[in-house]
């Protein structure tokens, strides 16, 4: 321990190498900020890949689009979207310091995701039953668009599988944050882990906003 | 110079805890940068006796050290971990993380645990690439060029692949680190235009980490997916365009070029500027210089694929952008000179380094310019010539600025002086070693010689028997610092703060400094290298 340490009264949360909360909390939001601009790229990657292929095979990506379930699709996007509503609830009600309040929306905007990735599971699976997952054993209905339309399913399963997979890491965030909010971690003065958890949050949702229209709604089918 | 006097600081970063434990769980930046020196030089060694090996197989013409197939690995590896592994984490991730905090007057990065993490994720990457390395090797070279990386290869890809995109992570969170850092944990009246201007060229460079990392980390998880489940992305026969991987590929990797060298660029700026006790001619252009190569870097990745199949405007557009990166980097070696004019200009190691970038940095940049040219850069398209100019702003610019650093940050981290005179020396042998080696290759290049060939004409033998020998004597002026920096850490003479006399924050705390970097937080009231101008009333 350094002698310094005792020039300063403890803050509740405020970790060493910070003079304040105030400058701690700008940094750990600018620092999720920057992350997401990272995950912006790291999506945009597939995103290209994506604005490629669906130049130059039109055609055989609306007939791929065409048999992914539009319904579950729309669900999925209100559950998703419902999700961010409850943790918009949950940063506002840390900003209050409400501490039972907080947890009950943390719960309800992870069993939302859960809803979520159930609906998710059942597409897969269907896709799984219907020879729709890439590799070898893969067969599309109409064989003239088999082997672009096998572009469009790997992108698919990439780009919601990635998206899953963040909603999985934020189940972790989430879990973390019940704890220390549970502790009493949390309060009207120092809310900003809810704050960048939430940032996060509205990430993966926005992701999905666009992998929708751009996986589900192709080809003039409405 | 310091004094017999100068005493060693009762409590410092070093011996505040014994212990591996003390080491492998700290989240001193400080002691993270030392984890950082040990492993990036450890990958330096294996990566540099990959290039012993090449070297050594090129001395004659017939090839006969080594298979075609052996050759095709170990160039893949050299650039592999010299890439990845040593050119992109060495300085930030060393010296960045040393000095940034110290820099700016904080007691530490803004997310120390992260710092951790990330040392931890590069080793994990570093691990993965071991593996690939010691159970067979990978033989694609260091582009990963689709299809045969992601069909034809029978060579380890995937944990090659696995292992650059887990490693990739470790320069996005540092960057994130820095940039974060940066912005919100300056000490008070240090303001954007007082930082030294090796924090401006440390940020401009996480912004390329942050920016372009995820994308070749993506683009190197479709490669390993692709070998998997056959996706076809880059596979023609499956409907997709190896063409789009190299577009993918050197949207990273051409601005990773820049994370190499924008640090070294920073580094030199301090060089120079305590070498020849002046201000940098024309802070704020250097300053946005560095800003300047950052954003361009991204903008002209399309000149790698002049010969494949890329339209004549696309190609048109592409050279004339790459031309434009010329325009920065040229504004930073005038700036130094300009520096040096009429400075009190010193001899010491580290400005024996920085004279040294300053050289190969320039004929690396010009040569870059023959390359932007479309015409001139089909002829040389994969020849040594490329060899030779990326080697010339890699080794002699990047490790150049990254030994001249260490060299002059030396006294800062371990409290104490190393042996001026084989320091000399060796920067000397490294500068001659590395010409001998890399200018012949110009010349090959141009003649003709292909690169990643283990076999040639004997018409080119005399010009790479000067460069295999050139390698030794390299290889010589590399090995040399590694003994007399390890010897001093015990038995050099106590630095004292400030053995150079040079202004800076770094420099006003103890060598080495305290674990919280600064007794108390210091307060800025004067501009950058506020080294003294000519007395007033003195006309210059």
């Amino acid at each position: 321990m350094s002698p310094e340490a005792a020039h300063h009264p403890p803050v509740q949360g405020l970790a060493h190498q910070f003079d304040s909360l105030e400058q701690q909390t700008e940094a750990t939001t600018l620092g999720m900020w920057v992350f997401l601009v990272t995950e912006v790229l790291f999506f945009g990657g597939l995103f290209m890949v994506y604005t490629v292929y669906r130049t130059w095979y039109p055609d055989a990506f609306a007939a791929a689009s065409h048999t992914l379930d539009i319904t579950l699709g729309t669900i999925n996007t209100a559950v998703l979207i419902t999700s961010s509503l409850t943790m918009a609830l949950a940063v506002h009600s840390a900003q209050l310091g409400q501490r039972k309040l907080i947890m009950i929306f943390l719960l309800a905007t992870m069993a939302l995701g859960g809803v979520f990735l159930g609906i998710k599971g059942v597409e897969y699976y269907s896709k799984f039953v219907e020879h729709h997952v890439p590799g070898p054993s893969f067969h599309f209905e109409e064989p003239q668009f088999a082997a672009h339309a096998q572009i469009f399913f790997s992108l698919y399963f990439l780009m919601t599988g990635l998206h899953a997979l963040h909603m999985i890491i934020g189940f972790g965030i989430m879990l973390f944050m019940l704890g220390w909010t549970w502790k009493g971690g949390i309060t009207a003065d120092y809310y900003g882990p809810i704050e960048i958890a939430g940032l996060y949050w509205h990430f993966v949702d926005i992701v999905w906003i666009f992998l929708f229209p751009l996986l589900y709604l192709l080809g003039g089918r409405y | 110079m310091a004094s017999s006097t100068v005493l060693i600081p009762p409590r410092h970063y070093l011996n505040d805890g014994y212990g591996i434990a003390s080491w492998l769980l700290t989240r001193d930046h400080k002691r993270i940068a030392l984890l950082y020196l040990a492993t990036v030089t450890l990958f330096f060694f294996v990566g540099g006796a990959m290039a012993v090996m090449i070297r050594l197989d090129l001395a004659t013409p017939a090839g006969d050290l080594v298979t075609d197939e052996t050759y095709n690995k170990l160039f893949t590896m050299h650039g592999v971990l010299m890439v990845f592994f040593f050119l992109i984490p060495a300085i930030p991730a060393v010296l960045g993380n040393f000095l940034v905090p110290i820099m700016i007057g904080a007691k530490d990065l803004a997310f120390p645990k992260l710092n951790l993490f990330s040392w931890y994720i590069y080793v994990a990457g570093g691990l993965f690439t071991l593996y690939a390395l010691v159970t067979g090797g990978v033989d694609t070279g260091w582009t990963f060029y689709t299809p045969f990386s992601t069909v034809s290869s029978t060579t380890n890809v995937i944990p090659t692949a696995l292992g650059i995109f887990i490693t990739g992570f470790s320069s996005i969170l540092t960057g994130l680190n820095f940039i974060v850092t940066i912005h919100r944990m300056r000490a008070p009246g240090l303001t954007w235009f007082r930082m030294p201007l090796f924090l401006w060229s440390t940020y401009a460079t996480s912004l390329i980490n942050v920016l372009g990392t995820p994308v070749i980390a993506i683009t190197l998880l479709l490669v390993a997916a692709e070998r998997v489940f056959h996706f076809g992305f880059f596979d023609p026969r499956l409907g997709g365009d190896p063409v789009l991987f190299q577009h993918l590929f050197w949207f990273y990797s051409h601005p990773a070029v820049y994370i190499m060298v924008l640090p070294a660029m920073g580094v030199v700026s301090e060089l120079v500027a305590a070498g020849c006790r002046k201000p940098v001619f024309g802070y704020p252009f250097v300053a946005f210089a560095s800003l300047a190569i950052a954003v361009l870097g991204f903008l002209v990745w399309g000149h790698h694929m002049f010969v494949a199949g890329e339209s004549v405007y696309s190609a048109l557009i592409f050279s004339m952008l790459s031309f434009l990166v010329a325009i920065p980097s040229a504004v930073k070696v005038f700036n130094w000179t300009a520096t040096m004019y009429k400075g009190a200009v010193s001899w010491e190691t580290p400005m024996l380094y920085a004279y040294g970038f300053i050289g190969l940095f320039t004929i690396g940049g010009l040569t870059g310019l023959f390359l932007a040219a479309v015409g001139l850069d089909v002829h040389v398209t994969d020849t040594y010539f490329i060899v030779a100019h990326f080697h010339y702003i890699m080794v002699g610019g990047t490790i150049m600025g990254y030994l001249g650093g260490l060299h002059y940050w030396w006294p800062k981290i371990s409290g104490r002086l190393y042996n001026e005179g084989l320091a000399k020396l060796s920067a000397g042998i490294i500068f001659i070693g590395f010409n001998l080696t890399f200018f012949p290759q110009f010349v090959l290049g141009y003649m003709g010689m292909p690169r990643r060939y283990h076999a040639y004409p004997p018409d080119f033998q005399v010009l790479n028997v000067l460069s295999s020998a050139g390698a030794s004597i390299l290889g010589v002026g590399y090995l040399i610092p590694m003994v007399y920096l390890m010897w001093s850490l015990r038995y050099g003479r106590l630095a004292g703060s400030n053995p150079w006399g040079a202004v800076g924050l770094e420099w006003t705390t103890t060598s080495p400094p305290p674990t919280e970097n600064f007794t108390e937080t210091p307060v800025v009231t004067w501009e950058a290298y506020d080294y003294h101008a000519p007395a007033e009333g003195h006309v210059a």
